[in-house]
């Protein structure tokens, strides 16, 4: 879109249907979020003995994250590069603290 | 400052919570606590993982956790979450009022969720005698959830304080960075719980 040739109410208008559209992105992943919230609770209940059990919880959480990161907290927008540089950067830290606890420390 | 400042819909920038300078830089700075913030959850979930089954003989995850109710705050805590989403979007489009409606559900939620939040641990230091003293368990359970919990109180009072502050004001470009920085603050909250809800309880009740 040219900025300069539109009206001022004519980028009100197309700002608005962007606003929309990504409202209407944001509700699809509360959706699924809610939906991998009630697979994470079903399965600990119904008492799935398996050994993938455990992984599998922790992804629906890793996935449910991603979606409360990229669409609800907007990382998946323009002018994002930096906030991902220190998300991932404190990422890599937690990681290795996590292990470095789980492990080391009080093995 | 004057009426210049005021937002006017037919002249607004695109993303008000980024059009100045002060704006950017709180953006940015608050993206770079909530890295630091993620070392710090990570070093008490290591904690936890690592003391989670010393029990001292007594109350174990198994025995002490509940589902439901662990269920219904995750349930509270998520649609705050949207509920946020919506505020910012009533403020992109720069309708004040329906913004502070939205932040007042966010916040009634989030009220919500943390009386369920206290309810747990009353219920568990008098039902089972199970306190931050019983174990290294207990210990790590309660530094763990109950520095989530300080989370969410620090929000609420956060977001209240700007909902009060601002009431009589509007939205304008001084104000707008300060709201969208305060419900990052809040969906970062949700990003801990979904991994407390998975770490700590459904991965407790496992064993």
């Amino acid at each position: 879109m040219d900025n300069q040739s539109q009206t001022p109410q004519q980028k009100v208008e197309f700002e608005r249907k962007q606003h929309k559209e990504e409202m209407k992105q944001q509700v699809i992943s509360f959706a699924l979020m809610i939906l991998f919230t009630f697979i994470a609770f079903g399965m600990v209940l119904l008492d799935i003995g398996s050994v993938f059990l455990v992984p599998t919880l922790l992804l629906l959480a890793v996935v449910q994250v991603l979606f409360q990161l990229y669409y609800f907290m907007h990382m998946k927008n323009k002018g994002h590069d930096m906030v991902a540089v220190m998300m991932y950067g404190g990422l890599a830290v937690a990681i290795l603290t996590i292990i470095a606890f789980t492990t080391i420390i009080w093995w | 400052m004057s009426h210049d400042d005021v937002l006017n819909p037919k002249q607004m920038p695109h993303d008000p919570e980024k059009a100045t300078l002060e704006g950017k830089n709180k953006f940015l700075a608050f993206w770079f606590f909530l890295g630091g913030e993620t070392v710090l959850f990570a070093s008490l979930f290591g904690t936890y993982l690592a003391l989670n089954r010393s029990t001292a003989g007594e109350n174990t995850p198994e025995n002490l956790f509940g589902l439901e109710l662990v269920f219904i705050m995750t349930m509270l805590l998520l649609t705050s979450s949207l509920t946020s989403v919506y505020a910012m979007y009533h403020m992109k489009n720069h309708d004040f009022k329906k913004m502070q409606l939205w932040l007042g559900i966010t916040v009634a939620l989030g009220l919500a969720f943390l009386g369920f939040e206290i309810y747990e641990f009353v219920h568990y230091i008098h039902e089972y005698e199970f306190t931050f003293r019983s174990s290294a368990f207990g210990s790590a359970f309660y530094t763990l959830v109950g520095f989530h919990g300080g989370h969410v109180l620090f929000g609420l009072c956060w977001i209240v304080t700007l909902m009060i502050r601002n009431s009589k004001r509007g939205l304008n470009l001084y104000n707008a960075p300060k709201f969208y920085i305060a419900s990052l603050y809040w969906h970062f909250i949700d990003v801990v719980w979904v991994f407390i809800f998975t770490v700590v309880y459904l991965m407790g009740k496992v064993g």
